[in-house]
């Protein structure tokens, strides 16, 4: 979250703006801006998502390899994360500026995952004990604007959705030595039930209200907010609380449920408008030459 | 609430464009002209007695000067400019602003209007009593006076109409569209006012009274509510025109206002890509309209 200046006129601009239920860009406070969102970019990662929200920009790529499981969870395969900030998103991710940041994003989508509600780790199983699939998400930040956390799990949710894991047969041989056939067909994959991966809602408290998405210019406004990870069916997986401000009990609990009701709301567009992409042909995929 | 678009739904923005297309433009690195006996201006490099562009803009030529205008770039000031800039730093008898440019620029003690009117030298207590006028983020309205030898530009708020900027909504456009015109204040008929600084800070507040925004008491009442729709509107409007590559100018910002609202579109709809292209569409037809 980028630091910006501001001065006093404009924060109490900002502050009356959210009383009033109108934003600096006309948004009510529960509205998000609008978000471009396209899958399929990489072509050499098994799955791939690029995400615009307003400002911010963000690039996930999925890549599939077989490993071995956690002694602890033989029956069950992993995802790790990977977030960088890239040093062009902003002036402050220079040199080792963006660490800092990316490890608090990374650690908690590990958190959000992390209940057994979100993602069914078993289906990446593929033989008890010995191999399993790892799921290695590589996210890139590529541009700040403001609402990471939201914009990083809506794309990590879509690079989700549109991996493609390869099938694999298990072929056992004599001397007790299981062999993996790995299928000559490119198109003969898997893929993921992402139905209730979670996606993360961002509420920043300025003043007595609430707002989601919120701009630069109104988190440098705001001393306090949650991040929410809200799962499909409206289930709160992890909380955090970001800023140095405090947040009264009551205020902390309607804002989690305001939260989860957005949160809610959101999956369903996302998983319509991932459901509409996959019908439409190759030839209009668009990239970054635009 | 949320609004999800894929991005083969947006639509292409270049085809909005002023309708006299201007005639020569490169791109880094692309050949102007072969023929020798052109001074180098700025944007071009010699290489094998050939010119090239090293920017991407428009080609200039001036008699036998050759220069390219990038189309985005840090503001590059002029005598005469009037520049909304931040504080970012009070030192020693002066002030540091950012205005988007290459380097900071300076406001000095000597160049503010102190309050209350009064003509004196600046003393000692002046100098210890800056932080009061003007601290670390603060906005100014300021005209350039003088340009240093290495390029930081020297500002002046000495008239009532520069001074400290009050409530309002601050939008960050390239330089190049903000058009040369022989006032920068406008108050708009949609109960607005304007301030368009030729850095590319464009400033948008409730209508200012007619003493002028200098001295350095703020106002930090509640702006009413019609008021605020009319400036989201406009912020909308701006980032919109800027997005769309289109000059801004106190017409063409009304003439946007209005296309949205005879429209019917909700303030937050001018958010979204295709309302942006529309509007932008609208705003040329009404130029085209406006010539015959």
């Amino acid at each position: 979250m980028a630091e910006i200046l501001l001065s006093e006129a404009e924060k109490a601009y900002i502050h009356h703006g959210v009383q009033d239920d109108l934003r600096c860009d006309g948004r009510t406070r529960l509205d998000y801006r609008p978000i471009i969102l396209e899958t399929g970019l990489v072509s050499n990662a098994s799955g791939s998502a690029r995400l615009r929200l307003a400002n911010s920009d963000i690039l996930v790529g999925v890549k599939v390899e077989l490993a071995s499981p956690l002694p602890d969870k033989p029956k069950e395969g992993r995802l790790e994360f990977f977030v960088d900030c890239s040093a062009n998103a902003t002036p402050e991710f220079e040199g080792r500026g963006g660490e800092d940041l990316a490890n608090e994003i990374c650690r908690f989508l590990q958190r959000s995952y992390a209940s057994g509600d979100t993602i069914n780790l078993s289906e990446l199983s593929v033989l008890t004990g010995q191999q399993c699939w790892v799921l290695y998400v590589d996210i890139l930040i590529l541009e700040c604007g403001g609402n990471l956390y939201d914009a990083v799990s809506l794309a990590v949710k879509s690079a989700l959705y549109a991996t493609q894991i390869p099938s694999i047969k298990v072929a056992t041989m004599d001397g007790d030595q299981p062999e993996l056939e790995l299928s000559d067909d490119p198109y003969d994959t898997k893929r993921l039930n992402t139905e209730n991966i979670p996606c993360v809602v961002t509420l920043m408290k300025i003043g007595n209200h609430y707002l989601v998405d919120p701009t630069p210019e109104e988190e440098c406004c705001s001393s306090s907010g949650i991040v929410v990870a809200v799962s499909g069916n409206k289930k709160i997986t992890a909380v955090r609380k970001i800023g140095s401000g405090s947040l009264h009990p009551d205020s902390l609990v309607s804002m989690l449920k305001t939260g989860s009701e957005v949160g809610a709301v959101v999956n369903t567009i996302l998983m319509k408008k991932l459901l509409e992409e996959e019908t439409l042909e190759v030839s209009q995929k668009v990239g970054f030459m635009r | 609430m949320v609004d999800i678009r894929l991005a083969s739904e947006v639509p292409p923005f270049h085809i909005v464009a002023d309708s006299n297309e201007p005639k020569h433009l490169v791109t880094p690195g692309s050949l102007i002209t072969k023929e020798t006996g052109f001074m180098r201006g700025h944007g071009t490099y010699m290489q094998d007695d050939c010119l090239y562009s090293s920017v991407a803009g428009v080609v200039e030529r001036v008699n036998q000067l050759i220069s390219v205008r990038p189309l985005k770039s840090r503001y590059h000031g002029e005598i005469g400019d009037v520049v909304i800039g931040r504080v970012t730093e009070v030192s020693q008898k002066r002030w540091k602003l950012d205005t988007n440019a290459r380097l900071d620029s300076v406001l000095l003690l000597q160049s503010v209007n102190l309050p209350g009117g009064e003509l004196r030298r600046r003393s000692a207590e002046d100098e210890l009593a800056m932080r009061q006028y003007l601290k670390e983020g603060d906005l100014v309205s300021a005209e350039v006076q003088n340009i240093f030898n290495d390029g930081a530009l020297s500002l002046h708020t000495r008239s009532m109409k520069y001074g400290k900027l009050s409530q309002g909504c601050l939008i960050k456009v390239s330089p190049s569209l903000i058009r040369r015109q022989k006032t920068h204040f406008h108050n708009l008929p949609c109960g607005a006012s304007i301030i368009m600084g030729n850095n590319g800070f464009v400033w948008i507040c409730p209508t200012l009274l007619d003493d002028g925004a200098g001295g350095f008491v703020q106002n930090l009442e509640t702006v009413p509510h019609a008021d605020r729709q009319a400036i989201s509107r406009l912020r909308n409007c701006v980032t919109a025109l800027a997005h769309c590559k289109m000059m801004i100018y106190d017409t063409s910002i009304m003439h946007a206002y209005e296309a949205s609202v005879n429209a019917g579109f909700e303030i937050k709809d001018l958010l979204l890509p295709d309302k942006i292209k529309e509007i932008a569409l609208m705003v040329r037809k009404q130029f085209e309209m406006e010539k015959e």
